[in-house]
């Protein structure tokens, strides 16, 4: 039988985007991650409650809510490090239309993925030759330090500049975008320069670094957007890009 | 915000950091104990160096600070980007006209 | 934040500051009387204030700068906190000089 030490109080947003914090009162146990505490809430005390999770080991990002204020995985984070006098206070993700209860519709934050032009565009077919693309060159490096997003939407909930301006295309879409603008096999860097260089693209970025602090996967978008700054300044000065 | 008004707002950004300097220097001279209006005018009077120092940064700061209320009135007030960009501008006319008026005064008077 | 107020304050201060450089423009005597009035120690606490948010606005613009055009990926927290600290004693300069 695990361990019982005290007890929570553990308070979860009911309700879709009007609604309310029930508060529920868990056992608390050793090694027992936010993940734990909600799934028990829905198996013992209230199976109505919706969440989302999948792996429950870290690595599909499922299960991001906002904990304490901060936009978590609830799976990686302890209930030891973060309820302070054994209280919790656990919602949906912010920035995102809440369906219901823990769970928010992701449908923007994809459609921003897709705007940002996050998507590879081929430059060759299969009958050329394979590309040797070498892992030290600057510009893989920078792709391979931005790559491993995916797409919990911590760093999107987190963000000052995506809660302030709607059409703000958020830390992961520009990052995407990042890594194909050092893709050197990519043909469509105009057209992404240009998507990321419009209102709402990267330069509404104001520097905060949230996305920086937050991020689960210790993933850099501010860096990231910072190279996109550059790379527009660069082709708008050449006449590559419009305003 | 687009690369385009991203590349004027950190031109003069980057233009107004030196000049910021040289200006909180000039505020400590300017406010040390005893300096009245003539002794300021008699030292900016028909100086090319003040106008042109002033003339710009008076310029640069109008563009950069009617680019910011641009942001804070699209990000914080309920009006749309062209709204803001158009009080925007009207704050930059303002604010040129005013500072250039106060570098005649201190220069040409 | 600390960047938009400081810039925010400022954007509303300038046009007052030029109205009180451009008084010149009949000669000094009007420029005189608005120096004298500022001699108060209220308007030069003021004027404190507003070196501390000029300096805060330089310190957090230099930072973005930097940010953006160098590889720096240090977090914000001790550069927020060493501007303000470094504005803070510029300020606290400034009055000492004209107390």
């Amino acid at each position: 039988m695990p361990e019982t030490l005290a007890e929570l109080s553990v308070s979860l947003w009911r309700g879709a985007q009007q609604g309310r914090y029930e508060t529920y009162v868990v056992p608390q146990r050793e090694s027992q991650t936010v993940l734990d505490v909600v799934t028990f809430v829905q198996r013992h005390i209230d199976p109505t409650l919706s969440y989302r999770f999948a792996c429950r080991v870290g690595v599909c990002g499922s299960c991001a809510m906002t904990v304490n204020g901060k936009p978590r995985w609830t799976c990686r984070t302890h209930v030891s490090k973060v309820a302070d006098s054994g209280r919790l206070e656990i919602g949906p993700l912010e920035n995102l239309p809440v369906i219901k209860d823990l769970t928010t519709d992701m449908e923007r934050f994809f459609e921003k993925w897709q705007a940002a032009k996050g998507v590879f565009a081929p430059s060759q077919t299969r009958h050329d030759a394979i590309v040797q693309i070498r892992p030290d060159t600057p510009a893989r490096r920078a792709a391979d330090a931005a790559i491993e997003c995916i797409n919990c939407g911590v760093c999107y909930a987190g963000c000052d500049t995506v809660r302030w301006n709607a059409s703000y295309l958020g830390p992961a879409a520009l990052t995407r975008a990042w890594t194909l603008v050092n893709d050197e096999r990519d043909a469509g860097n105009t057209a992404r320069l240009q998507a990321v260089a419009a209102a709402g693209g990267c330069h509404a970025c104001h520097t905060h670094q949230s996305c920086q602090e937050l991020c689960p996967q210790a993933l850099n978008p501010t860096a990231a957007i910072a190279g996109l700054k550059r790379r527009t300044v660069a082709a708008y000065l050449k006449g590559e890009i419009e305003a | 915000m687009n690369v385009r008004l991203y590349v004027w707002q950190r031109a003069t950004a980057a233009l107004m950091a030196p000049l910021v300097f040289v200006h909180i220097a000039v505020i400590f001279y300017a406010t040390r104990q005893g300096m009245t209006a003539a002794d300021i005018l008699s030292r900016t009077h028909g100086s090319i160096a003040w106008a042109a120092y002033y003339g710009v940064f008076v310029a640069a700061a109008a563009v950069h600070a009617s680019i910011g209320l641009r942001n804070i009135m699209a990000e914080w007030l309920p009006v749309t980007e062209r709204r803001a960009g158009r009080c925007a501008i009207g704050f930059g006319i303002l604010l040129a006209a005013l500072g250039l008026r106060a570098v005649a005064a201190l220069v040409l008077s | 934040m600390v960047h938009r107020i400081s810039g925010l304050a400022l954007a509303i201060f300038l046009p007052w500051h030029f109205l009180a450089l451009g008084l010149a423009i009949d000669g000094d005597a009007k420029l005189e009387s608005f120096l004298r009035w500022s001699d108060q120690p209220l308007v030069k606490f003021a004027e404190g204030i507003l070196v501390f948010l000029l300096t805060v606005h330089l310190l957090g613009g230099l930072r973005v700068l930097v940010i953006e055009n160098f590889p720096w990926t240090g977090g914000q927290k001790q550069l927020v906190t060493l501007a303000a600290a470094v504005s803070a004693i510029v300020a606290f300069i400034f009055l000492a000089r004209v107390f």
